[in-house]
């Protein structure tokens, strides 16, 4: 058996549904490039025995991905990546994430707190948002 | 077969105490059912009835279509991890293997010594001297093994530690995705159960609070905060499951179809564990108005 590419985990506390984590785990892989089209996903089973969930969520999961059609369900085979979502903007995350840095040590040193620092960046990203949407 | 457990009206009483009463719920198959409720609210009453250990004093209860412990067929298609997943001390693994055998006819030996060789555990050893989790282990390895449709389980998780608890539920569950298996299992601990159960019944007082698949639940309930208000001012189709107020303040939680827009209340979301324990909150007064009428 081949080692599963990606490895899900669950956070208690969110208040996000699991099924919606396991959603949102997937596309964050396809979007880091951590996930490509042709990789198979761990199955129902493997899941559900790593995570000691209901079988039902993985399949709800898989279900909305395959929605999205971003991965496909070849029965008996496995469950495999369709689609990707980085496209051209990978090549894009180095110098941005760099950039992103520089900005962070600048706002350590004009003294902001990590709370702070989110909260600043959460509503500029909130705004930024809803001006575009506007 | 679309209905695992059925129950009208069920009822059991022990001398004057009712421990179950007008219990009426509807179970599809195919779900991990939770039975949550504090120690004492009729949980183990309602599974013995369900495992025909006990008949009820009121009302009907079928079990995949037929009565409980009816009939030898009906024996075997369901299976029972007693409370505190109980084993034969003196017995070793290898002789419970053996005694399922012989005490089931769908036994599935292949699959019960692959899990006793996978858990590690020494065929040799008496039951005795396993551990609390290899114990409950074996008594899950005897439960699956039997091939029931329906497997029932008492507190199985109670008394395990945290990694112990975590395995055993990693393996009921990986069962559970591999056999077409419903399952029930009391806790009477929400996060034993919050990410493994798909349907949820919450028992109080040897009543039924609410009952429901747990992604329906989570959707109709909600907290409402905000100015100190009288619960009949409230809607009409806004069910309160709990109510907390000081001078000026009002909290409630309420169960709606609907959407909430008046602007007075801050709503927000439950988690399955806040859910449960509004249910438990409720003053005895409310009991008496009727539970049903929130079931689904």
């Amino acid at each position: 058996m081949e080692e599963p590419v990606i490895e899900f985990h669950l956070d208690a506390k969110t208040g996000v549904s699991p099924y919606l984590q396991l959603v949102r785990q997937v596309r964050h892989a396809l979007r880091l490039g951590l996930l490509d089209e042709g990789d198979q996903l761990p199955t129902v089973k493997e899941v559900v025995a790593q995570l000691a969930i209901n079988p039902n969520t993985v399949l709800k999961a898989y279900r909305e991905l395959e929605h999205e059609g971003l991965i496909t369900a070849r029965p008996g085979v496995g469950t495999f990546v369709t689609a990707t979502l980085t496209g051209a903007s990978l090549a894009a995350h180095g110098p941005l994430r760099l950039e992103l840095q520089r900005w962070l040590a600048k706002a350590r040193r004009a003294g902001l707190d990590e709370e702070s620092i989110e909260a600043l960046f959460m509503t500029t990203f909130r705004t930024t948002a809803q001006e575009d949407i506007a | 077969m679309t209905t695992v457990l059925t129950a009208q009206a069920l009822g059991k009483r022990y001398g004057r105490r009712w421990a179950l009463r007008e219990c009426t719920i509807d179970i599809p198959a195919g779900h991990v059912v939770g039975l949550v409720g504090p120690n004492g609210a009729g949980k183990t009453t309602l599974l013995k009835l369900a495992s025909g250990q006990l008949e009820p004093t009121a009302g009907d209860i079928a079990v995949l279509g037929g009565r409980p412990g009816g009939t030898p067929a009906q024996l075997a298609r369901v299976g029972f991890v007693a409370q505190d997943t109980p084993a034969y001390a003196g017995l070793t693994v290898a002789e419970h293997l053996r005694l399922g055998a012989r005490l089931n006819p769908r036994w599935d030996d292949g699959m019960a010594r692959e899990r006793v060789a996978r858990l590690g555990l020494d065929p040799a050893q008496r039951a005795g001297k396993l551990s609390g989790g290899q114990r409950a282990q074996l008594a899950l390895t005897l439960g699956l093994a039997k091939r029931p449709e329906l497997l029932i389980l008492d507190e199985p998780v109670a008394s395990l530690d945290p990694l112990a608890r975590r395995e055993f539920l990693q393996g009921l569950m990986e069962a559970t995705a591999e056999h077409e298996l419903s399952v029930v299992l009391s806790s009477h601990l929400v996060s034993d159960l919050e990410r493994i159960c798909d349907y949820l019944i919450v028992l109080v007082d040897s009543r039924v609070q609410v009952a429901g698949e747990t992604d329906r639940l989570l959707a109709a309930h909600h907290r409402l905060t905000g100015p100190r208000r009288d619960p009949d001012r409230l809607p009409a189709g806004q069910h309160v499951v709990s109510a907390r107020h000081t001078d000026r303040q009002s909290t409630y939680v309420v169960r709606t179809d609907a959407p909430i827009h008046d602007p007075a209340w801050t709503v927000t979301r439950l988690s399955l564990e806040d859910l449960v324990l509004a249910y438990m909150d409720k003053p005895a007064a409310a009991d008496r108005r009727a539970p049903l009428e929130v079931q689904r």
